[in-house]
């Protein structure tokens, strides 16, 4: 039975009012307590280790929702997730965590999700970091996503953290095969005393392979960032890192791209940019009747869309 | 409706303090379009920024329906009612133009996406479309001159709307800006196109940051130009297209 507290957090990691459409695990302070698979869409239990097998049959079209809820104090969750996206499958995958922490020890999850997605298959993954709670206890957010595209697939990963985590890592690594495509959004926004990592590695492994990596930050307060996206080219891949900042305080950020080629016929761009709002910017709101703060939250808004 | 009395504006450069404005003045009524025109770096664009509030004048006062408002931010002019048009339209990444229109009609009454239709835009495929590089100057501006009509201000200032604007939409831009001119509206365009010039009912010089000539268009409008070419054959000093039978 879900709580009040729970259903905010689903609804604030997986945009969910009541029971989730479609096939879902719901896993609360590293338990699975709600589940259902449906037919061509299979969620069944690790039995070695803690975590869940998603198994999406080719051809199947539908959406799946896996978040995580941590809702106690001085608690860490570890859990493996594999997904198996079938052959010509379209699948939108919903997964995220988040935690309300009501105490003074640290609440942790450390989420690995091994996805597979097969030939001319299509995947939307979202995942959504979210963290409240009014005590000196932390909230540490650790994802791990690996990742492979077969011929002709695509994933698009959407992954976002607003505020509300306190110190995250996360790692995200892909293989893109020949005539697959990988988009990956990261928007991320950190303040007061909060550190953020990012590591991104994508191997372009043939011809025809594609990816395109956008990360869009916000550092306020004293907060530190680390940006490392990397994009390899095996093969005559093609691909384009963005990774832009606004820094904003006392806060640090630092961002790392990397290109690096192995075939000539490879063609990869990486652009980064870190500065702090332009004044025009807020002069252009604020002129339409916005407060100077209201121009502020309009643009970093507007920003991390 | 707008009187600025007595503006003088310096400006911290890296050359220290500059003189930019001395002892304008300039009482605007509501139903009048303006022009502010003159040459580049005379200060036209100064004028409308201390009116705005973007630049806090050194001495004299701001007055908006007779109310003193020389010490009113930006936020809170715009919402007394006065609107600019910038010059170069800043970008904004991620943000779209829905949103933008939106926090203009915040501070209006019912002004609906038909804006972006005046000025030649599709709603449909504009709407969702972010203020990033991946517009044109053009279409920034014009999206530009749409915010303002879409905030709808008693006082409207365009500073040089045509700028980067092709020829047949500055066609259409002048129609807009014409036909959404109201008897209890002040609308001041900062320009040098002899067609923006022929539709106001006052034009006024600015000249090294003075009010060198003032009056209605019919009457200013040749000595302006006698004067533009009288200088322009002595040192070609003043550009722009009003200028454009300047004999250099």
């Amino acid at each position: 039975m879900l709580t009040a507290l729970d259903k905010k957090l689903l609804q604030e990691v997986a945009d969910l009012h009541g029971e989730p459409p479609g096939a879902f695990n719901i896993r609360k302070d590293g338990k699975g307590i709600e589940r259902r698979s449906l037919e061509g869409i299979e969620i069944i239990p690790k039995k070695d280790q803690p975590g869940i097998d998603v198994i999406v049959a080719p051809g199947k079209k539908g959406t799946v929702h896996i978040p995580v809820i941590m809702t106690e104090t001085d608690l860490s969750d570890l859990v493996y997730n594999k997904i198996d996206v079938g052959r010509e499958a379209d699948i939108n995958l919903v997964a995220g965590c988040g935690i309300h922490n009501p105490g003074s020890g640290n609440t942790r999850h450390d989420g690995v999700h091994e996805i597979i997605v097969r030939q001319g298959a299509r995947l939307i993954y979202t995942e959504k970091h979210f963290g409240e709670g009014d005590k000196e206890g932390k909230r540490l957010l650790n994802p791990k996503t690996v990742l492979v595209i077969e011929e002709g697939g695509y994933a698009e990963l959407e992954l976002v953290q607003i505020r509300g985590v306190d110190q995250t890592k996360r790692v995200t690594e892909a293989e893109v095969k020949a005539g697959g495509r990988l988009v990956i959004y990261e928007r991320l926004l950190t303040d007061g005393e909060q550190t953020a990592d990012s590591d991104v590695l994508v191997k372009l492994m043939a011809e025809e392979s594609t990816a395109r990596i956008v990360s869009r930050s916000v550092a306020q307060g004293s907060s530190k960032q680390n940006f490392y996206p990397r994009l390899l080219a095996y093969g005559a891949g093609r691909g384009h890192v963005e990774c832009d900042s606004i820094i904003m305080d006392q806060a640090t950020v630092r961002s790392v791209p990397e290109i690096w080629a192995e075939n000539s016929e490879a063609e990869l761009v990486h652009e980064a940019a870190i500065g702090k709002i332009a004044g025009e910017q807020l002069i252009k709101l604020m002129a339409l009747g916005l407060t100077d703060e209201e121009a502020e939250e309009a643009i970093i808004s507007g920003f991390l869309k | 409706m707008l009187l600025l009395d007595n503006i003088s504006l310096e400006l911290e450069t890296d050359q220290g303090k500059v003189p930019i404005l001395h002892d304008v003045s300039l009482n605007m009524d509501a139903g009048k379009m303006y022009a502010l025109t003159g040459p580049n770096g005379s200060g036209k664009s100064s004028v409308a920024r201390v009116a705005m509030g973007i630049y806090k004048q050194t001495s004299g006062k701001v007055f908006y329906n007779g109310e003193d408002i020389s010490e009113l931010n930006i936020s809170e002019r715009a919402r007394r009612g006065i609107g600019y048009a910038f010059q170069h339209p800043p970008r904004f990444k991620g943000m779209p133009v829905k949103d933008m229109l939106e926090m203009a009609m915040k501070h209006a009454d019912g002004v609906n996406c038909q804006v972006l239709r005046d000025i030649g835009l599709c709603p449909e495929d504009y709407l969702e479309r972010t203020l990033d590089n991946s517009l044109s100057g053009g279409e920034i501006k014009r999206i530009e001159i749409a915010t303002i009509l879409a905030q709808n201000p008693k006082v409207r200032i365009f500073d040089e709307p045509e700028a980067g604007i092709d020829l047949w939409s500055f066609e259409q831009l002048i129609d807009v800006i014409g036909s959404s001119h109201r008897e209890d509206t002040v609308t001041v365009v900062i320009s040098h196109q002899e067609k923006i010039l022929n539709m106001v009912d006052e034009i006024v010089l600015i000249k090294d940051g003075t009010v060198n000539m003032r009056g209605d268009r019919d009457t200013i409008w040749p000595q302006i130009k006698e004067s533009a070419e009288c200088s322009c054959r002595s040192n070609c000093r003043l550009e722009g297209e009003i200028y454009a039978d300047c004999p250099r």
